[in-house]
């Protein structure tokens, strides 16, 4: 058994991980900085305008990439509204239905906001949505954590190739790709600097399948 | 990290952290409404003692329930091993039934090192006669990472969790019956591994012959170690282990080598009291010691837990890359 692979682990990767920088900048940039925070803007909109002024809403970021951008839009909507959104992290990895297929990986936290999820409106914040596995790994997850009202999705980039019946609430950006790409996000929470790439299979990174 | 946990040789720095770190995430789950993660369904969890225990059987029972494993409790009172079958056949008899994972507890140092070579899933040490017993080490480094704030960081409701620390520089003090004791060695393995610097206190008798060849310094007295421990291990005196005298009385052990209130009063004010149970109170702790805020007695028992699903779940979580 080895660990899990380094993009996953926690370990060896406090921060800016400075050995994997030359290699993610390669590929097309899809969204700079500004426009991942315009896009950013608009999704925080369009949740206050779904959910009649976000009263009851929680935002649960799915690690690593989508936790950060939960506290964005959380703070996007402050702005707006003037009331503070609860918002955490939700780790699906005990959840995933490829454990088997790789090496144990290393967890990530899940966090809920003191008030839990019961009679909330909960939306999944996550970087790209792909399969939709991992969506369906977190509303595993959610259910063994209390019944939301409603749980909604929200995702950076949406880049297609479904395989199951699963479609976000609030969207990005849609990417058509094809499957010999590799969307990457870079936030500068996580990465140091604020980027969406596309590249070909072999660049290193990219999301799993 | 290997496919089974056999010796806390086996892990390397970096696994030790894994494991605590993993088990700072899984400890969580204790506080939820449904304690309960779905990742080891379908897989088995054999439960293989040789040898009595309340607490180790039992906190990997829960462990591996938690997970959703199923379990097999094996005891050998009452089963074939009564009517004189070897641990090989009993082994065969496990795999045969597919057991992903077999937790052994067995008098005979050496016997999980053994049943690995004869099983295909994973072979877990839970105590092999006087060798070793490596997820209780691991759960006193969980414990002690905690109580002295090393554990895997707050980070707010942000960024991901900052991995938590090792133990460097904290002096560890174990006390007793090291000669039977297969906590003693697998802690001073573990314990050196992650930084700590560990003190065995002991009457001589009581001391392994290679003693000096472990990674730790050794002393005779008690009440000089004590001021300069920030945590102070009390191990019981095994006497169903004993076929010879090795101190004169239980009282003069007692008065030599227990710890009591007056000798607590010397510990520094941060210093913790560990025990891996079961305790013999009045003879190597007091009760008044056992039952004070320092003693961590009970939270090591919660945290076995824990530690036992990190363990279950890193050695059977993930797909084996023995192909």
């Amino acid at each position: 058994m080895v660990h899990a692979k380094p993009s996953d682990g926690k370990r060896g990767e406090p921060g800016p991980d400075v050995t994997a920088r030359p290699a993610s900048r390669d590929g097309k940039v899809v969204l700079e900085e500004a426009e991942i925070s315009r896009v950013l803007t608009r999704i925080a909109h369009e949740i206050i305008e779904r959910t009649r002024g976000a009263q009851q809403v929680v935002l649960l970021g799915i690690p690593t990439r989508g936790v950060p951008l939960a506290g964005r839009l959380a703070a996007g909507i402050q702005q707006v509204e003037g009331h503070p959104i609860p918002h955490g992290s939700l780790d699906i990895t005990m959840y995933r239905d490829d454990l088997r297929l790789r090496p144990a990986r290393t967890l990530g936290r899940t966090q809920v906001p003191p008030d839990g999820i019961d009679g909330q409106i909960v939306v999944l914040v996550d970087d790209v949505l792909y399969s939709g596995r991992t969506v369906r790994a977190a509303l595993d997850a959610l259910n063994d954590l209390g019944r939301p009202r409603a749980v909604q999705l929200a995702v950076l980039i949406d880049r297609g190739h479904r395989e199951l019946p699963i479609r976000p609430d609030y969207v990005g950006k849609n990417l058509p790709t094809s499957q010999q790409e590799v969307v990457r996000v870079l936030l500068t929470e996580v990465d140091g600097e604020d980027a969406v790439l596309l590249g070909q299979a072999g660049d290193g990174g990219g999301r799993p399948r | 990290m290997n496919r089974h946990l056999i010796s806390s040789a086996d892990l390397s720095r970096d696994d030790a952290l894994l494991v605590l770190d993993t088990a700072d995430e899984l400890a969580r789950i204790s506080d939820r409404p449904i304690k309960k993660l779905p990742t080891l369904r379908g897989r088995t969890v054999v439960n293989l003692f040789f040898e009595d225990s309340t607490r180790t059987r039992i906190s990997f029972e829960a462990a591996a329930k938690r997970l959703s494993a199923d379990v097999i409790n094996f005891s050998a009172k009452g089963s074939s091993v009564a009517k004189g079958e070897s641990l090989k056949d009993t082994a065969l008899t496990l795999e045969a039934m597919g057991a992903d994972a077999v937790v052994v507890r067995h008098n005979a140092s050496g016997a999980p090192h053994r049943l690995a070579e004869w099983v295909h899933g994973s072979v877990i040490n839970a105590g092999d006669g006087a060798h070793e017993h490596p997820t209780q080490a691991l759960l006193d480094a969980f414990t002690i990472r905690r109580r002295f704030g090393r554990s895997s960081g707050s980070g707010g409701a942000g960024a991901a969790p900052a991995p938590g620390g090792a133990l460097d520089g904290l002096r560890v003090t174990i006390v007793g019956d090291i000669l039977h004791s297969r906590v003693a060695r697998s802690n001073v393995i573990l314990l050196h591994t992650l930084g700590a610097e560990v003190l065995l206190v002991a009457p001589p008798t009581l001391l392994p012959v290679a003693v000096d060849t472990w990674p730790c310094s050794i002393d005779y007295d008690l009440d000089a170690a004590l001021p300069k421990s920030d945590v102070v291990m009390m191990l019981r005196v095994q006497q169903e282990r004993m076929n010879a005298a090795y101190f004169p009385s239980v009282r003069e052990y007692s008065r030599r080598y227990g710890l009591d209130s007056a000798r607590m009063a010397q510990l520094p004010e941060r210093a913790i009291v560990m025990h891996p149970g079961p305790m013999n109170r009045g003879v190597e702790i007091a009760a008044g010691v056992a039952d004070s805020p320092r003693s961590t007695v009970v939270e090591q028992v919660a945290n076995g837990v824990s530690v036992r699903m990190a363990v279950l779940y890193l050695l059977l979580g993930g797909a084996e890359d023995t192909q």
